[in-house]
């Protein structure tokens, strides 16, 4: 980012600056400084309230609201967690979501980069074509696929199983896995290509040592991305699934009862966004770059 | 790199220009047919396939036996959930892309010279990392309609109460021939009253959660002289009493407003009754005059606005979407901003510019493209949404809630099993995609020639 790009040129003035016009700016500075917080606080407490919601007992959540926790802290507890982990429908929920997630990441990479590298380097009759029916298959919805492949899965019996959930997320999440793949590979010199090329390489050979090392980082990119929709996806696993479900829709089937299963539907709310979280924290940088890179979606 | 032409040492010349129509020329299509054949499975199997299966399957009967031409298109505007849902959509598409690419733009620009800039962007930025299902879990908490347990309408009622003192009593009743009127119109003695005099004004049917804790035991006023008092009392003893006398274990009603009128009806004072329920008017001018409880003491307490009732749904749908969405905008644009020429923001105001002209005339359109971006791909979010709708709203209000996506699912698979209907539906929601699929493809050839 051309954050570097900073006014050096002000530099001297601001040296020379006494301390009581520093204040002065400072202080004209302090209103923008007051309503960013106010924004930031108001921007947390909606996922603080969920927190503290999953560490309150029912019956104290009967009492008053969440806010009770700051004058009487002594009422958070992990109970409900513990609860939770004893729950047989959520803790096989987040098994099977962590399993579909993990196949439905890889997968697509994987056959996306092949792809995208096809489209990038090789020539073949059509290819451009090909690949503007794979940018205007970025905008068929997954709606258009659920009453086919839901009949097509009783049919074959991959109905509530993680393979069918698998494949149908991979699936959808290619075109753009291709398109921003194969915008990258595009990028990578002509000549480092030539050069492998000269010395004899075959073209898997080529893929495997030198596209995807560095194609990495739009990988890593694509990685999160699809970790996130995947985890969090509800109406695939509402639809495919039904025994065998993930952990958003496992959710959604206690929402009937909101008020009287606050005290499973909380904690499991917050644990299930845990995890995308730790995942969005560990790897922001490459979360924005690929925001950055495909906001086409 | 080294690795790459290690291996094929020694190798045979490699096949630089190969003549058309030659081997190779095949060997080159039948690599490029393995790298693509997976792509191409998954891709006609589970997009392509199901696809046209469900533009033909749009044509047929529910049971899907009878070839029905175009009915169920013409059935989705006679469906008055669809009607509804195509309704709330536009809604969606009116309010989220421009409420988004503002709220981005302007915590974008105010977070620029922060140094903090980094904690506040992540708080914002968050809850794109969380499922709009949970989302929808989140606000259904923060919406709850008890103001002691729904953050919203707990910071309304606190707002509330710090501009008028909260009504206590929405249920009394006069307690005997002596007092008349009803709460809504205020309660008064029947009879007037001049100075030295003493006003007793016995209330019932008030519920002892409604009672002040701070209430004591009722007091019969002193008569004064050259003024007015009173009390303003439960007239109720549990086990029976004398309405219109304060007796024991009767409680005198706390912070009651009673007002002092002429016998023209202009209001002449007003007094607070003590924690016994007393109450004075000092230096009142000789005269006739009425007491009246005014109808503020029994307006009912603020119940908390029902957010997720019928009418209110929809707002708060698009006010909890917004909360997720901001953070995406502020990072778009904030990087778009990062990428603005400093030289080109100097020469403005060296021209004389003000902050404001610079920022409207020049930071602006150069930050259009990243401004349509954002706004595109909010549309795009806003035509398919439908986790957060089946999280928030209450089955109770789905029928105002809902959108295309949620109606599609619903009829196909909530129990309905519609598979015809079903079909048509996602036919129109691609239908509603079919501008940007255009602009999209627009837009690659532009880019590449």
């Amino acid at each position: 980012m051309a954050t570097a790009v900073a006014p050096t040129r002000a530099q001297p003035v601001v040296i020379e600056e006494s301390v009581a016009t520093r204040a002065l700016r400072v202080l004209a500075r302090a209103p923008v400084h007051i309503v960013l917080i106010v924004i930031a606080l108001l921007w947390l407490l909606p996922t603080l309230g969920l927190f503290f919601t999953s560490l309150l007992q029912p019956e104290d959540l009967g009492e008053g609201g969440w806010w009770q926790v700051f004058s009487e802290p002594s009422k958070l507890t992990f109970e409900n967690y513990r609860t939770m982990v004893g729950n047989e429908g959520i803790t096989s929920a987040l098994i099977t979501t962590a399993w579909i997630t993990t196949g439905a990441t890889i997968l697509p990479i994987m056959v996306a980069a092949l792809a995208g590298y096809a489209f990038a380097w090789l020539e073949f009759p059509g290819r451009d074509w090909i690949f503007l029916g794979v940018i205007a298959l970025l905008l068929v919805p997954l709606q258009m696929a659920l009453i086919p492949i839901f009949q097509l899965y009783n049919a074959t019996g991959l109905y509530d199983t993680i393979l069918g959930l698998i494949l149908f997320h991979s699936a959808f999440a290619l075109p753009f896995a291709i398109f921003l793949l194969r915008n990258f590979f595009a990028g990578i010199p002509k000549d480092l290509m030539e050069a492998a090329r000269i010395d004899g390489a075959s073209e898997m050979r080529i893929f495997f040592r030198l596209i995807l090392p560095l194609g990495l980082p739009a990988v890593a990119s694509l990685g999160i991305f699809q970790v996130l929709f995947v985890w969090n996806d509800l109406l695939v696993g509402l639809v495919l699934a039904q025994d065998n479900q993930p952990i958003q829709p496992a959710i959604a089937s206690q929402l009937r009862q909101f008020g009287a299963n606050l005290e499973v539907i909380a904690p499991a709310s917050f644990f299930s966004a845990i995890i995308p979280l730790a995942i969005f924290l560990a790897f922001q940088r490459y979360f924005v770059q690929g925001l950055l890179a495909g906001s086409v979606k | 790199m080294s690795s790459t032409s290690s291996a094929s040492v020694g190798a045979a010349p490699p096949v630089t220009e190969a003549p058309p129509g030659g081997p190779s020329r095949w060997r080159k299509h039948a690599t490029a047919l393995a790298f693509l054949t997976p792509a191409i499975v998954f891709l006609s199997v589970w997009v392509i396939y199901p696809a046209i299966r469900t533009f033909i399957r749009s044509l047929f009967s529910d049971g899907g036996d009878e070839f029905v031409w175009f009915d169920n298109y013409t059935a989705l505007f006679s469906d008055e959930r669809v009607v509804t849902a195509m309704k709330n959509n536009a809604i969606w598409v009116a309010v989220v892309p421009a409420g988004v690419t503002a709220l981005g733009l302007v915590f974008a620009v105010l977070t620029e010279r922060v140094r903090w800039a980094v904690a506040f962007k992540f708080a914002v930025f968050m809850p794109l990392a969380i499922s709009l299902f949970a989302v929808g879990v989140i606000w259904r908490i923060m919406y709850e309609k008890d103001p002691d347990s729904g953050v919203v309408n707990a910071l309304i009622a606190s707002g509330r109460d710090a501009v008028k003192e909260p009504g206590v009593l929405p249920t009394a009743k006069p307690s005997s021939e002596a007092v008349t009127g009803t709460p809504k119109g205020g309660i008064r003695l029947e009879e007037t009253v001049e100075p030295g005099g003493t006003a007793f004004i016995g209330l019932t049917a008030i519920p002892p959660r409604d009672m002040p804790a701070s209430a004591k035991q009722a007091v019969e006023p002193e008569a004064r002289e050259g003024g007015i008092t009173g009390v303003v009392w439960r007239d109720f003893k549990p086990g029976g009493g004398t309405p219109g006398e304060v007796e024991t274990e009767e409680l005198g009603i706390p912070r009651v407003t009673v007002e002092l009128r002429s016998s023209a009806g202009g209001k002449i004072a007003e007094a607070k009754t003590e924690d016994d329920g007393t109450f004075v008017f000092e230096g009142v001018e000789g005269g006739q005059y009425e007491v009246v409880v005014g109808s503020a003491t029994f307006a009912n307490p603020f119940g908390g606005v029902s957010w997720l009732g019928e009418k209110l749904i929809t707002p708060a749908l698009l006010i909890a979407y917004l909360w997720a969405s901001a953070g995406f905008a502020m990072v778009v644009i904030g990087a778009g901003l990062a990428a603005i020429s400093r030289d080109v923001l100097e020469a403005a105001r060296t021209d004389g510019a003000t902050e404001w002209q610079v920022f409207r005339r020049v930071t602006i359109p150069l930050l259009a493209p990243v401004l349509t971006v954002v706004f595109v791909t909010q549309i795009i979010g806003v035509l398919k949404v439908f986790d957060i709708v089946l999280s928030l709203a209450p089955e109770a209000s789905r029928d105002n809630a809902t959108v295309i996506a949620l109606e599609m699912w619903e009829k196909s698979f909530a129990g309905q099993n519609r598979f015809g209907f079903g079909s048509a539906i996602s036919m129109f929601l691609f239908a509603l995609f079919i501008p940007f699929l255009i602009l999209n493809i627009r837009r690659f050839r532009a880019e590449n020639g």
